[in-house]
């Protein structure tokens, strides 16, 4: 058994092993090719973002953000392996290699963009915190709150930064906290509390879950700052780079009004934005190492942002999120994407 | 004169001890507490079984595709019925089914084969299972050899991945717990020590700990770009650990033949593999009947836990298809199919060692 010439050799082998880790492999773009799919993380399971649909295929908005990055990389956005991960797992997976995008409704804070060795590419949602309310209750924002009970999810940062909002406007409020998302809906649904809260993006899968949906309505108001974005491993710039301006290709086409269904018309427009973006004046995927056409593909196959946000979360969806802050700039929204030039 | 005897013609027993009503009296109202007893379960039983049929069976609705082919006021089976092939074989391409067919067909055929004690050929049939469909399952499956396409892992799922999961853990755990048993037992330090570290180790951490091991650990510790197949991860760890409990088990059924059975076959010469194998595992083996399937079922059950490192068990892909934006809302109709799917495996094999125990049975049993 273990003698100790074994146990010497095994600790070399654990160096070796060790000392690989530094060997960060540089070239994802050439990994992707020659695998011929893009190793994406997305998250197990959460409505609108990344789910399987009755076929087996992934659909979401999470999802599209995978699709678009083949698209542009290979060509195809259905060159994809999807590999879902649990909250805990995401990172680890993105830092051993398994997984080249992590494309997982992930909060950019700073911790996570400075010490995980990980860089974030964008903003692809501006989640937050919201309250859900029963119409009857007549109420109509935020402020008029004072005293309600508040039925949480508990063991999430929810809980505290309600606690800080309603400590900031000095209201009062009681929490009534349960195990799981379901049981906060039954406990809405039963009359145990006023108010309903999580995260935007979630508050409105949680309306589709009650007997009769239009009985609830979400409240304007968001109260904290989650902005939902990409993120890949650091030092490899010229794919943070591809996976950035994937999502910018999105973003420009929303912007021009370039459509999955109208972009082989737009190939001849008159104006050099469309053009350039198409890549029908000058070759803007060049500096990254792809065609010309990589923003083509993207719209061609996955659709501009617009697109994919009212299919996936957006009025064409069940959870009919208003675009509210998800909007462009130029229609009062957050999102916007610098030129592409 | 004669007489003439005739005979009584037999009469039935008295009307109160037989039949139905003989048999309610004495079982369920047999004095005043009983009754009331009796009176108050009724009440409950109609309390409860009442409206689950109502859900699942009169409100519920069968046909359709999507939501609005639910009424919502029963169950909505449309939900299952949608759902079945990917609560089968998880994210596994459609075209590709007829591979993950012959494989589920192979597999019950051999079960079943081993499992019939008239059919023939039990020895052949055994090693046809365990040596030769392994590899046939895996091209099958996995693909990648006679212009069969690759289906990677990931996309692995459903009934499938659990079965898959659950039988390479109780195939795997049962040789490696037999040897780590009779390595506890043994006289030799080193193979005692190495037995009982292994045991204790494996049994002193659960095996969430193991599989977030495996999945979050494990990755940083390799050299980057070396990645072992996730779902492989996952079925190391599992017969590890389940080797463990399994070796433990067998330990236990070791210990009750007596050491006079070892020490005869010793005293006729026998190698400790002929009184391991001859005397002492088919004594011993037979009364862990029990124990082992308590562990396979427990195994069965635990196998679940996989979610959490991201591969769709049966519990998995149910829970996923939960998260579909077109199918909020119907979590209790997806848990009521994920544990009948379980009981029912659960109940077989809890059925069938029950049978096996009284087949084996030759004199033990009390």
């Amino acid at each position: 058994m273990l003698n100790k010439k074994h146990v010497v050799l095994l600790a070399s082998a654990g160096a070796i092993t060790l000392s690989g880790m530094a060997n960060v492999q540089a070239d994802t773009l050439e990994e992707t090719r020659s695998r011929g799919a893009v190793q994406c993380g997305v998250s197990d399971g959460l409505p609108g973002f990344s789910a399987p649909d009755d076929s087996g295929e992934w659909q979401g908005l999470d999802v599209d953000v995978c699709r678009a990055v083949a698209a542009a990389v290979l060509g195809d956005a259905n060159a994809v392996n999807y590999v879902s991960l649990n909250a805990v797992e995401r990172f680890t997976a993105l830092q051993s290699g398994e997984i080249d995008v992590l494309s997982r409704n992930t909060t950019w804070t700073t911790t996570r963009d400075t010490t995980l060795g990980l860089n974030f590419t964008g903003v692809t949602f501006y989640d937050g915190i919201g309250f859900m309310i029963n119409r009857d209750l007549g109420i109509s924002g935020a402020d008029e709150l004072d005293g309600a009970a508040i039925c949480i999810q508990s063991g999430t940062t929810t809980e505290l930064n309600v606690a800080d909002y309603f400590r900031a406007n000095d209201m009062a409020f009681d929490p009534i906290v349960f195990d799981t998302s379901e049981q906060t809906v039954g406990g809405f649904q039963a009359g145990r509390c006023d108010v309903l809260t999580s995260d935007t993006s979630q508050l409105a899968a949680l309306r589709i879950q009650l007997d009769d949906p239009d009985s609830a309505m979400i409240l304007p108001e968001i109260i904290s700052k989650e902005p939902l974005g990409p993120v890949v491993r650091q030092g490899d710039d010229n794919w943070l780079n591809i996976v950035k301006w994937s999502l910018f290709a999105m973003l420009n086409a929303e912007e021009y009004g370039i459509t999955s269904e109208n972009v082989d018309d737009m190939m001849d427009s008159e104006n050099p934005d469309v053009a350039r973006i198409l890549g029908q004046d000058g070759n803007y995927g060049e500096g990254m190492g792809l065609e010309a056409d990589w923003a083509y593909n993207i719209v061609s196959q996955v659709g501009n942002y617009g697109e994919s946000f009212e299919r996936n979360v957006g009025m064409d969806s069940p959870l009919q999120i208003e675009r509210g802050v998800n909007a462009l700039w130029n229609q009062g929204g957050f999102h916007y994407a610098p030129p592409i030039r | 004169m004669i007489h003439n005897r005739t005979m009584i013609d037999p009469r039935p027993a008295p009307r109160n001890t037989l039949g139905p009503v003989a048999w309610l009296r004495t079982h369920l109202f047999n004095g005043p507490i009983n009754t009331l007893f009796t009176l108050i379960g009724l009440y409950v039983l109609y309390l409860l079984v009442v409206p689950t049929v109502q859900w699942a069976f009169i409100d519920a609705d069968w046909v359709g595709t999507t939501r609005d082919d639910c009424s919502r006021e029963g169950a909505c089976w449309v939900f299952i019925n949608a759902r079945f092939t990917q609560f089968i074989y998880g994210l596994y391409p459609r075209s590709e089914i007829w591979r993950a067919n012959i494989v589920f067909a192979g597999f019950f055929t051999l079960i079943a084969w081993l499992a019939i004690p008239r059919l023939p050929f039990k020895r052949w049939v055994a090693a046809f299972a365990l040596l030769v469909f392994p590899v046939i399952a895996f091209v099958l499956l996995y693909g990648g050899y006679f212009d069969l396409p690759r289906v990677p892992t990931h996309r692995w799922g459903g009934l499938m991945l659990t079965l898959l999961l659950a039988t390479v853990g109780m195939v795997g755990a049962l040789p490696i717990g037999i040897v780590l048993a009779l390595g506890r037992r043994s006289n030799m330090p080193i193979v005692k020590s190495f037995s009982v570290v292994f045991i204790e180790f494996w049994r002193g951490v659960p095996l969430i700990t193991v599989l977030f091991m495996a999945s979050v650990m494990l990755p940083l510790f390799l050299p980057t770009g070396i990645t072992v197949d996730r779902l492989v991860r996952a079925l190391i760890g599992i017969t590890l650990f389940q080797s463990a409990y399994m070796a433990e088990v067998i330990r236990g059924g070791l210990q009750a033949i007596p050491k006079g059975q070892e020490e005869a076959a010793a005293a006729l010469g026998m190698t400790y593999w002929k009184r391991m194998g001859l005397i002492v595992m088919p004594q011993a083996l037979k009364m862990m009947i029990p124990g082992i399937v308590n562990t396979f079922i427990s195994l069965f059950k635990d196998t679940t836990l996989v979610m959490i490192i991201g591969l769709f068990d049966l519990l998995g892909i149910v829970q996923a298809a939960l998260s579909d934006s077109r199918w909020l809302g119907f979590s209790l109709e997806g848990y009521v199919f994920a544990a009948f799917m379980f009981w029912i495996f659960c109940f077989s094999m809890s059925r069938y060692s029950q049978y096996l125990e009284r087949r084996l049975n030759t004199g033990h049993k009390r």
